[in-house]
């Protein structure tokens, strides 16, 4: 049995994602920037899908650019924000403490160049609350970043709210919606938001393509020159392919959302209730205001690094926030804002499941977790000093 | 390449001399919950020789492995021996670690030597200089 349930990691891309990327890598590789035929139908190519993603995510064409990833994109809202935030002298930003490393370590930069950065709390399942967010923000506060839903413990945060609060105080609101995208159902009108971020790959289409949405009105700032493609706000030729790709991938999703939601939801809490059957073990995150894919433990005692290498072996693809995969000392930031102590931080398992995720392989996972679990534990000197009384169990 | 050698992966997958010795002559363990990796060894030791070694370590799949190593090169071993070994025997028996991960061998060194001290200290006769 090989189960991959590291679906927030990466997915596989979807059939008809590598089947409408492949003329464009055989026939169509024209440069969209060129003028003769070859090059201009890549060009009708490239904007058919930009028109068929604004329609996805209720946006204008004209207001997708196209990045590298959802990285890129997260790194160009933010820069683009506090810069339009400087000319007017406002300096400071809000976010929160769970945000993905591709927010967080840019306004660890903007700090260093003298903007003030404030990150709010979240609540012990993982929730940004919008009243949080709203006494955060000040006079000068040029942007609010919180993401739609949390990469590792699958919180769904209440984006709407917060964006209207944005709105209300007169401050650009930016929304990393990697996990979102494809998975919950999203309308960036309704949404409240000005920026919203994008990653081909998470669902389903390829690697190394992303997108930015910004309303139009909001003046973005380049990090790449040398070209004037994506009108002049992201240079170097486009990566038709995996855009075109990119396109077929999000509507397969969207249209599926509802359909994966409720045929995945029953799976997710089938596979935490059994998951919770093993001795202090407890959930990550909100049970209920949950990604349909996301399940997140930590089991007290244990090292993430080890009971992933062992589910490996047994055929199942996780992932952990133990400081070990992460190459760091550090267990996950988000897992500690949430409050959890590093020694069980560092026991974390993530399973995010894909859409064709069935019940038997669930309760396998169920059933080889639970197995590895008192396996590690049976020679965990950690472990020893709980069962013993030496230390006191936290979960 | 894998992330570890296959010399890691078999000291992990099956590691030599875990468990506990309830009557040990030493005792030693290091690091912390915080960092991710505790390791505690126990000796059992007969005429200056290492009789039996036992180990429990909580950590990744190169503190495991680097346990079970090193209790594997001092096993049998006198103690004046098993006091020298390094952490660099460790990851080389081990065909290397990724450098990330090589202060997991300075912990089983460490381990083996908090142990040896504290035999020393419920034995002070052995002690030479």
């Amino acid at each position: 049995m090989f189960i991959y349930a590291d679906n927030a990691a990466t997915t596989k891309m979807s059939r008809a994602a590598i089947e409408a990327m492949t003329p464009y890598l055989t026939e169509v590789y024209g440069n969209p920037s060129s003028l003769y035929a070859l090059g201009q139908r890549a060009k009708d190519g490239l904007e058919d899908a930009r028109e068929r993603i604004a329609r996805l995510i209720g946006a204008e064409p004209r207001e997708i650019l196209f990045t590298s990833g959802g990285s890129e994109a997260d790194n160009q809202a933010i820069l683009s924000a506090t810069a339009i935030g400087a000319k007017t002298g406002r300096r400071h930003i809000v976010s929160d403490t769970i945000e993905h490393h591709a927010v967080l370590h840019t306004l660890k930069k903007l700090e260093r160049e003298g903007f003030e950065v404030t990150l709010v709390p979240v609540t012990p399942e993982g929730l940004v609350e919008p009243e949080a967010v709203e006494q955060a923000i000040r006079p000068d506060t040029c942007l609010v970043t919180v993401m739609t839903a949390n990469n590792e413990i699958g919180t769904i945060q209440p984006v709407e709210r917060i964006g209207e609060i944005c709105r209300a105080r007169g401050v650009l609101f930016h929304t990393d919606a990697v996990q979102a995208v494809g998975h919950l159902p999203l309308d960036v009108r309704k949404l409240n938001a000005d920026m919203l971020s994008a990653s081909a790959h998470k669902f389903h289409g390829p690697k190394g393509v992303g997108f930015l949405w910004a309303r139009r009105g909001v003046a973005l700032t380049s990090l790449i020159e040398g070209g004037a493609q994506e009108r002049g706000k992201r240079a170097g030729t486009e990566n038709v392919a995996g855009i075109v790709a990119t396109a077929a991938a999000l509507e397969e999703a969207v249209e599926g959302i509802d359909a994966v939601t409720k045929r995945l939801t029953p799976l997710r809490d089938r596979l935490i209730a059994g998951l919770s059957k093993i001795p202090h073990a407890a959930l990550n995150g909100d049970p209920v205001r949950r990604a349909p894919s996301n399940v997140n433990f930590c089991f007290e005692g244990i090292e993430g690094e080890a009971l992933l290498l062992l589910l490996d072996d047994r055929g199942i693809a996780a992932s952990s926030g133990s400081a070990c995969t992460s190459g760091s000392l550090d267990p996950s930031h988000v897992l500690l804002a949430i409050g959890r102590p590093h020694g069980v931080a560092h026991g974390s398992l993530r399973l995010s499941l894909g859409e064709d995720a069935t019940e038997e392989q669930v309760d396998y996972m169920i059933r080889t977790v639970g197995e590895v679990v008192a396996y590690l534990r049976g020679f965990s000197p950690v472990w020893r000093d709980l069962v013993e009384g030496k230390a006191e169990f936290v979960l | 390449m894998a992330l570890y050698s296959e010399k890691v992966m078999d000291h992990f997958r099956n590691p030599r001399n875990v468990g506990v010795i309830e009557d040990a002559d030493g005792v030693g363990e290091v690091g912390n919950a915080k960092c991710g990796d505790i390791m505690k060894i126990y000796l059992k030791i007969e005429n200056g020789i290492v009789e039996d070694v036992k180990f429990e370590t909580f950590g990744c799949a190169s503190a495991v492995a680097s346990s079970s190593m090193a209790t594997e090169l001092i096993k049998g071993k006198p103690v004046s021996e098993a006091l020298k070994l390094t952490n660099q025997a460790v990851a080389e028996a081990l065909d290397g670690l990724p450098a990330y991960k090589m202060h997991c061998s300075v912990l089983a060194e460490e381990a083996i030597r908090n142990a040896l001290e504290d035999y020393y200290k419920k034995h002070p006769e052995e002690k030479k200089d």
